[in-house]
């Protein structure tokens, strides 16, 4: 039965959980005591990649009947090789670095993808990106600008010949 | 001394669509994206942990790599489920099957022991098929 999960302070159904295919796709995992495990922290997982922009308290996501939160953590890290938290700033990244890639500005970005503070952002963006999210968006809008003007330096020589792009007069 | 792989093609039906399961669904980080002109696109994607081995998506029609004939056998083939593309690495191969189960991803052998250690096979949107194995623990 699809279980609830909370996010903002408020009851969220977790939509996906009453599409998901996996209830009736038991097979020969069915023996398994771990499928259980992993089916409840892959809701875990799917929870945060849907609701990443919202703000996630995780500890009522593995405060879920039959989980401890130390529990919930350790299996959620065998399977994914992160925590729950390392998972959910990992999306929201991936989220911001999509968004950077248009030209909203830096602190939109940084609300929309569910932080609430600037510097925070900030710091989890350059661990993980190894730039400031300024200079991600403007080294972004400049390699759009070149695959756009100069696409062939993008592509091995190999394939844009077999595919004759190289004999396009409008690119270089 | 050849030292890396760094790209490699994958014939898909559909661009849009492949763009789609590859993304989407198997999370793969689109590394290129490049309109070549009418009809022509130069996709590439890369595993989330694998930044510099880009897969090039590459769309079969007539032109300059295919003819007609050519184009017409190409995606039989590959919508027939002739060509095994490669070997994908998880985690956690029990995890990761219930994942790409719940998003919608057509196994065609479950994860199963083999004498090698456990393995499932996977098609993706246009046909082609993939092992996919856990990670040797080092």
């Amino acid at each position: 039965m699809p279980h609830k999960l909370k996010a903002c302070g408020s009851e969220t159904n977790f939509k996906a959980a009453d599409k998901l295919p996996f209830i009736r796709t038991l097979g020969i995992m069915h023996h398994s005591p771990k499928v259980y495990l992993y089916r409840r922290v892959l809701n875990a997982k799917l929870f945060i990649e849907q609701n990443y922009a919202a703000n996630i308290n995780l500890n009522e996501i593995s405060g879920e009947a039959f989980f401890s939160k130390f529990h919930f953590v350790r299996i959620f890290k065998s399977a994914y090789g992160k925590t729950p938290h390392q998972y959910l700033t990992e999306v929201r990244i991936a989220q911001a670095k999509l968004l950077l890639q248009t030209n909203m500005p830096v602190a939109e970005v940084c609300f929309a993808v569910g932080f609430d503070s600037v510097s925070t952002f900030t710091t989890l963006f350059k661990r993980l990106v190894r730039q400031t999210p300024a200079l991600y968006q403007q080294t972004q809008a400049e390699r759009q600008r070149q695959l756009k003007a100069t696409p062939l330096q993008f592509i091995p020589n190999c394939f844009a010949q077999k595919n004759g792009w190289v004999n396009n007069s409008n690119f270089q | 001394m050849i030292t890396k792989l760094n790209h490699v093609s994958i014939f898909v039906l559909d661009q849009d669509s492949a763009y789609n399961f590859y993304v989407n669904k198997l999370g793969f980080n689109v590394h290129t994206d490049a309109a070549m002109g009418p009809g022509m696109r130069w996709l590439t994607v890369c595993p989330p942990e694998q930044p510099d081995l880009e897969i090039s998506l590459m769309a079969i029609n007539a032109g300059m790599m295919f003819n007609d004939e050519s184009a017409a056998q190409m995606r039989a083939l590959v919508s027939g489920g002739t060509f095994g593309f490669g070997v994908f690495e998880c985690k956690d191969l029990l995890a990761t099957y219930e994942e790409l189960k719940a998003k919608g991803v057509e196994f065609t052998k479950e994860p199963t022991k083999e004498f090698y250690g456990y393995e499932a096979l996977f098609k993706d949107d246009s046909g082609n098929w993939f092992s996919l194995g856990e990670a040797k623990a080092s």
